[in-house]
């Protein structure tokens, strides 16, 4: 699980340009300033990294780190 | 594959106008990925066209009105080139009649080619687009969608959709260096424009100031230096190839 985090949270810091103190379970990807297309850009980094699908309908969903990790967690 | 190797899908390019740019982008050095929905001949006389005269292009089929049909297509080309510098949306169809005697079948076919067809080819070429920090869209909508045109109230509506959507994704992928572009052809000798008679062709060309027809190459010039890294600053606008039909 740190695993998935830590790989989320490296795509975080260099997709939306934030330090990784800034990245944490419950950060939100708004509070780090990523507007709409940002957040596209991030699912379509995560589907790369894990290898998986993510649905726009769930995509819209993940609005946190945490969700974000779960939700790889939960699709693997 | 080189990195530096441009490559572009054209939609609709069998015949007529795009058949017209996928040779002219060819010529420019772009590798083609020539569509087609139902004139496989015709796409393939094109490739073979591209061929011989040294480029590089090979014919994809494909119902641009179809997003499963559409994201198989884009993910051959991504499988055949690696990526997609240019995407043209060119691919129309007509179904004329007076609004009150149109059947809601035509409407549906042409405002599902002609602008369906656009959002889902978009959509499709835009997520490698993102990837690769660069891209080019190029709609081709037609003054008919400016300036109306009795009889083709379906196609006139769609093309007039293809400019909103045209500047619509111009703002949403600016940010991302990709530029969005219409290209507005007049009446432009093709297959579509030969079934007029010759009655109505010539008075048509009483209202173009430059008096003729043009050619599918006056319009693939235009889309061609869209494409080009010359017009890198350019961006949500309609250009008009039409003899000066439609003046701003």
């Amino acid at each position: 699980m740190s695993s998935i985090f830590e790989k989320v949270k490296a795509i975080v810091v260099e997709q939306l340009g934030v330090d990784e103190e800034e990245v944490n379970m419950e950060t939100s990807f708004e509070d780090l300033n990523a507007d709409s297309l940002d957040i596209v850009e991030l699912v379509m980094a995560l589907e790369e990294e894990f290898d998986i699908e993510i649905p726009d309908e769930d995509a819209e969903k993940i609005k946190t780190v945490g969700a974000a990790v779960d939700y790889i967690k939960e699709n693997q | 594959m080189g990195v530096d190797l441009r490559t572009a899908l054209v939609t609709g390019a069998s015949r007529g106008i795009g058949r017209a740019i996928a040779l002219q982008l060819a010529a420019d050095g772009f590798a083609v990925a020539v569509n087609y929905a139902g004139s496989e001949a015709k796409a393939n006389e094109v490739v073979e066209e591209i061929i011989s005269a040294g480029g590089k292009a090979f014919a994809i089929q494909g119902d641009v009105s179809r997003s499963d049909q559409v994201d198989e297509m884009v993910q051959k080309v991504l499988a055949e080139f690696g990526r997609i510098d240019v995407l043209v949306n060119n691919a129309g169809i007509t179904r004329d009649n007076l609004l009150m005697r149109l059947k809601e079948e035509d409407w549906d076919a042409v405002l599902d080619t002609n602008l369906k067809g656009l959002f889902l080819c978009s959509k499709s070429a835009i997520k490698p687009m993102i990837k690769q920090r660069s891209g080019r869209i190029i709609n081709i909508t037609s003054v008919v969608g400016q300036m109306g045109n009795a009889g083709q109230g379906n196609y006139a509506a769609a093309k007039a959709g293809v400019i909103g959507l045209t500047k619509t994704l111009a703002k949403e992928l600016g940010s991302r260096n990709i530029t969005v572009n219409a290209v507005a052809p007049g009446y432009i000798q093709t297959d579509m424009t030969d079934k007029l008679s010759d009655e109505v062709r010539e008075s048509l060309a009483k209202t173009i100031p430059l008096g003729r027809l043009g050619q599918p190459e006056d319009v693939a010039k235009v889309v061609a230096f869209l494409a080009s890294e010359s017009a890198k600053y350019i961006t949500g606008q309609t250009i008009n190839v039409d003899g000066g039909m439609v003046m701003a």
